[in-house]
């Protein structure tokens, strides 16, 4: 039911852990199925330096987790601000429909985690 | 890459000397058993011969025995033909929380359409009360329908128990035994059964059949019409290869069912206790001993999810279940474990093994060397798991 995409992410993860002492943190749970997801940032001049994840979830949770951390890895919080759920399920290669609503998870915990630095750095 | 099946409980291989036998009713015996023929009588001779041997591995006699396409649908023509039969005489309908869909469904159908229904609870371990039963019933009470063995915790009902209270009130009595069959002595007789619903595919016979037990006297109305097949209860040309295969498959688990059942006792055992002992934050789902099916083992392991897990066990040939929302289609998690109790978070990691004719000490060993190792990964992974700090 996952593309080799997703299991590739399942299995070899990238950017597992904690940053300590990130710049951001975002903390998201499902209310769906009720699984939980946090994104620790390191931001400088407004670029992601570092992005670490931990996930709750199932492996579509999981793989989305760590796809999004890759995507935005190097890039400007503007531009990480713009990867959409969509976009994530697509890298994957897709996702079925009944997991779909994980994808959203990931996206929540990156957008809450910019936000945090964000609100930090007094910009909000 | 060996490949370790311990997902029984969902389906089991076909016995090859069942699918030896029903490869000659596809092929050579092809009649239909309502055909006055050669080719009808022949099969009709070996479909009675099945429901014999349905009927004697759950003490019942061979008119007894309705064949139906599986489970499901027996559990549906055991409550909804009974309520039909029966409308006249209550509305009151009595069940656990912990049966199968097949069973809540079809009863959750009838209290939307007037029917009034009791849902029993059960206790941590997943039995239900027998006082709780006896408490319920009403003067218009017509229908309590009890499951022989959960399909998820393994755990067993008091049936003979029920089965008394039942008969002393007037009330039919329907057991879902599809788990139990094989695995568990049944007698329709002393335990006091109206209906009994079993399938084929759980005991090493096909899938597609299954049959339901009508003790002679019980009247229930049919649901499908149109011919005259199993006493008009069961309208529709016979699936006989299959039926003919269950009645085999019947056959060998009454033969099989103690030997094989000293072997289920000692791996399911000895996962268990491997796993609780291997695994720090596990917990057992259901109960021990001879309270559990021989080959039924449930845990909860935290800080984990359940589909997770099965992803990384089938990752090195393992298959087995889980109860968690992330791995149902609707996205709840087991109603089993929640009526027991178990919070939420606990069903979603949960995982259940469940053990069958083929497998062997070396398979637990595996599992039990190889869990451990998914376990550490994924709490690792886990935001919920603080044990040790910030493992990158
Ligand atoms: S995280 Fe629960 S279904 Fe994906």
């Amino acid at each position: 039911m996952y593309s080799e995409k997703v299991i590739d992410h399942f299995t070899n993860p990238r950017n597992v852990g904690e940053i300590e002492n990130p710049d951001g943190v975002g903390e998201v749970g499902n209310a769906q199925c009720g699984d939980i997801m946090r994104i620790t940032l390191d931001v400088e001049d407004n670029i992601i330096k570092d992005i670490k994840f931990k996930t709750f979830g199932c492996g579509a949770a999981v793989a989305t987790s760590s796809m999004i951390t890759e995507m935005v890895k190097g890039k400007t919080l503007e531009e990480a601000l713009e990867v959409s759920n969509k976009a994530v399920a697509e890298a994957l290669g897709g996702l079925p429909p009944i997991k779909m609503h994980c994808s959203n998870l990931a996206a929540d915990a990156l957008h809450a985690a910019i936000k945090d630095y964000l609100s930090k750095q007094n910009k909000v | 890459m060996k490949r370790i099946y311990l997902d029984h409980s969902a389906t089991t291989p076909v016995d090859p000397e069942v699918a030896e036998l029903m490869m000659k009713y596809y092929v050579e015996y092809y009649g239909n058993p309502s055909s006055v023929h050669f080719f009808g009588r022949q099969v009709k001779k070996a479909l009675e011969e099945a429901r014999e041997q349905v009927a004697q591995l759950i003490g019942a006699q061979p008119s007894e025995i309705i064949f139906t396409s599986g489970g499901t649908e027996s559990d549906n023509l055991a409550i909804q033909g009974t309520v039909r039969a029966r409308n006249n005489k209550g509305k009151h309908l009595i069940t656990t929380a912990i049966e199968h869909h097949a069973v809540l469904d079809a009863f959750k159908y009838l209290a939307k359409n007037g029917y009034d229904l009791t849902i029993l609870p059960v206790d941590e371990e997943g039995i239900v009360s027998v006082e709780d039963v006896s408490k319920a019933i009403r003067p218009d009470t017509i229908l309590i329908s009890v499951m022989h063995a959960n399909n998820e915790v393994g755990s067993i009902q008091p049936i003979a128990e029920i089965g008394k209270i039942a008969r002393e009130n007037g009330v039919l009595f329907h057991v879902d035994a599809v788990q139990s069959l094989g695995k568990l002595p049944i007698d329709v007789v002393s335990m006091n059964i109206d209906l009994l619903s079993i399938s084929s595919h759980k005991i090493y016979g096909p899938k597609g059949v299954g049959a339901l037990y009508v003790r002679r006297g019980v009247k229930i109305s049919p649901l499908v019409f149109g011919g005259s097949q199993e006493r008009k209860l069961r309208s529709g040309t016979e699936n006989a290869p299959g039926i003919i295969g269950f009645g085999k498959a019947c056959e060998l688990a009454g033969l099989r069912m103690e030997e094989e059942n000293k072997k289920l006792y000692y791996l399911r055992d000895k996962l268990i206790d491997g796993i609780l002992k291997k695994i720090p934050q596990v917990k057992l789902n259901g109960p021990l001993g001879d309270k559990r099916l021989p080959n039924n083992v449930n845990v909860s392991i935290k800080y984990v999810e359940g589909e997770s897990l099965l992803l990384s066990l089938d990752m090195i040939g393992v298959a087995a279940s889980s109860g968690s929302a992330c791995t149902s289609g609707s996205l709840d998690p087991s109603h089993v474990l929640l009526a027991m109790g178990i919070s939420h978070e606990v069903a979603h990691g949960s995982l259940r093994f469940s053990l069958g004719r083929q497998n062997t000490e070396e398979d637990i060993d595996f599992v039990l060397q190889e869990l451990p190792k998914i376990v550490d990964r994924l709490r690792a992974m886990s935001p919920l798991y603080k044990s040790d700090a910030s493992s990158v």
